[in-house]
C-alpha cells in the first residue's frame, strides 16, 4: 500500500480507530469542520467545478499558493449544502487530509485511498464513488494548473 | 351532513387513529397520509414508530423528528449480496431492532419530497406490513415549519416481529413481467433526457451503468417529482388526475407498471397511483433501467414522450 500524506493518514487512522457505528459521527464532524467559502468564491460560483458523481450538488476548486515549484501549497475549496451531510463529510476528509500539501503529494494520493476508511458497509460503495470523483477532479485541476 | 364518526373511517388494520385533516380527504386513501400537525400531536404514542429514510445517509444524524428511527435503503433494505431486497428473516430482525412490531403504525418521512421514504414504505409493503403511512411534505415541511428536531438517537426497546416472507406478486414487477406488459400502461418516471435516451443517468447524478439509453416501448414519461408541490406535499387530487390521466392517459382499473433507474423514484409514483388515486393494480419494476438498459435483446424505444 502506498504511503498517504501525514494529515490524510491521520484521518484514515481516526476512522480505523473507532468502532463502525462511530464512523458516521466522525464523517459528520469532518463535514461540520469544512471551512466556509471565501467571499470571492461565493460571489463568483462559476469559478468552481461541479462534481456530478456526487449525489448532491458539490462544487470544488483548487488554488495554488506560494512562490513556485515544490514550495507551492494546494488550497482546496468545497461547497456542499448543509442538507447533504455525507457529501460534506467526504469534502471534509479531503480538506482535512490534503489542504496545504504540495501539488505532487496530492497527485500521488492513491485514487482508491477511500477504501481504507472502513465506510463502504456503512455508506454503501455507490455513495463512496462521490469521494473518488472529488479526488479525481482535484487532481484534474492540479494537472491543468501545472 | 355531520362528519362521520371516527370509527366509521377507520380500517381494521389501523393501530393509531386516522388523520382526518380535510386536505387528505380528497385522496382515495387518506389513511395512508398524515400531516405534520397530526404527527406532532401523536409523537410518543404507543403503537407508533416514525421512520426517517433519506437519500443522504447522514441527514438523520444532523437532526430528526424526536423518537424517529433511521432506516437506510442501501445498507438495511437491500440484500448485501444478491440484487434483491432482504428476506423475511432479515426484515424481521431489522424490525425487531428498530422497535417495530407487526401491528405498529409506521409513519415514513424523508428528504427530497419523500423520495426514499416512499421507497422504504413500498419495501415494507412487500412484507405485508399493514399500517404504513407517509408524512405529507416529508422532512422539508417539518423543518420549514420550525418543528422540533433532535440529534438524540432513539433507542427503542426491541420488538417482536414475525418472519414473514416477502410477497412480490402484487406490487413488484420483474423483467419478464415487463416484457409481457409491453403495450399496456407503463409510466417511466425518469427525467425527459433519460427517457429519450439522450442521457444514461439522472442529470447531475452518477452514471450507474446502462449500456443503452431510451425507454421501454410504449411507456409514457411523467417525471416523478411532478406529483409534489413546492412545499414537498402532494399536489391536490385534481392536479394529479390531470397529469396521470389527462396527460399520460391512465384510467382507473388499469394494470400499470412504473419504473425508473433502480426503482426508487418509481416507488414514489407507485404511492401516488395506488394510495392517492386509488389504482389497485400498480407494480413497481425495481430492476428498472439499470436492468433493462443492460439486457440483451429487450426492445427499446428512443425519443421524447408521445
Amino acid at each position: 500500500m502506498s504511503e498517504l500524506p501525514a494529515a490524510l493518514a491521520e484521518v484514515v487512522d481516526d476512522f480505523a480507530a473507532v468502532p463502525a457505528r462511530d464512523r458516521l459521527q466522525l464523517l459528520l464532524e469532518l463535514g461540520n469542520e469544512l471551512p466556509e467559502l471565501p467571499e470571492r468564491l461565493t460571489a463568483d460560483h462559476s469559478a468552481m467545478e461541479q462534481v456530478h458523481e456526487c449525489q448532491s450538488p458539490l462544487f470544488l476548486t483548487v488554488e495554488l499558493e506560494g512562490p513556485g515549484g515544490s514550495a507551492r501549497q494546494v488550497r482546496l475549496f468545497f461547497d456542499a449544502p448543509k442538507e447533504a451531510p455525507t457529501t460534506r463529510g467526504f469534502a471534509g476528509i479531503l480538506h482535512a487530509g490534503l489542504d496545504g500539501e504540495a501539488p505532487e503529494t496530492v497527485l500521488a494520493v492513491p485514487d482508491d485511498f477511500y477504501l481504507r476508511l472502513g465506510l463502504a458497509e456503512l455508506v454503501s460503495p455507490l455513495r463512496l464513488r462521490g469521494m473518488a470523483a472529488m479526488l479525481a477532479r482535484v487532481k484534474g485541476q492540479l494537472r491543468a494548473a501545472a | 351532513m355531520p362528519a362521520p364518526a371516527r370509527e366509521d373511517l377507520e380500517e381494521p388494520w389501523m393501530t393509531l387513529p386516522q388523520d382526518t385533516d380535510p386536505k387528505l380527504a380528497q385522496y382515495a386513501h387518506p389513511e395512508r397520509l398524515v400531516t405534520t400537525d397530526w404527527l406532532a400531536e401523536h409523537l410518543g404514542d404507543a403503537g407508533l414508530v416514525v421512520v426517517e429514510s433519506d437519500e443522504d445517509v447522514l441527514l438523520y444524524d444532523t437532526g430528526h423528528v424526536p423518537g424517529a428511527v433511521k432506516v437506510d435503503w442501501h445498507t438495511e433494505l437491500n440484500d448485501p449480496v444478491t440484487r434483491d431486497y432482504v428476506d423475511g428473516a432479515r426484515f424481521a430482525e431489522l424490525m425487531a431492532a428498530k422497535g417495530i412490531g407487526r401491528d405498529t403504525t409506521v409513519v415514513f418521512y424523508g428528504d427530497r419530497n419523500n423520495w426514499w421514504a416512499a421507497y422504504a414504505l413500498w419495501v415494507f409493503t412487500l412484507f405485508g406490513h399493514a399500517d404504513v403511512r407517509l408524512l405529507d411534505g416529508g422532512r422539508a415541511k417539518w423543518v420549514a415549519e420550525g418543528r422540533e428536531l433532535t440529534t438524540d438517537v432513539a433507542e427503542r426497546p426491541r420488538a417482536d416481529y414475525p418472519v414473514v416472507e416477502r410477497d412480490d406478486a402484487a406490487v413488484r414487477a420483474f423483467k419478464e413481467d415487463v416484457l409481457a406488459h409491453v403495450g399496456k400502461p407503463m409510466i417511466d418516471v425518469r427525467s425527459p433526457g433519460e427517457f429519450s435516451g439522450e442521457l444514461l443517468h439522472m442529470p447531475d447524478y452518477p452514471q450507474e451503468g446502462a449500456m443503452r439509453g431510451g425507454h421501454v416501448p410504449g411507456a409514457r414519461n411523467v417525471p416523478w417529482a411532478r406529483a409534489a408541490a413546492e412545499d414537498a406535499t402532494f399536489k391536490p387530487v385534481e392536479e394529479l388526475r390531470a397529469i396521470y390521466e389527462g396527460e399520460a392517459g391512465l384510467s382507473a382499473g388499469d394494470d400499470v407498471v412504473v419504473y425508473c433507474r433502480i426503482g426508487e423514484r418509481s416507488s414514489h409514483t407507485w404511492f401516488v397511483l395506488t394510495h392517492l388515486l386509488g389504482y389497485d393494480k400498480v407494480r413497481n419494476y425495481d430492476g428498472s433501467w439499470t436492468e433493462w438498459g443492460n439486457s440483451v435483446r429487450v426492445p427499446i424505444e428512443k425519443g421524447a414522450s408521445a
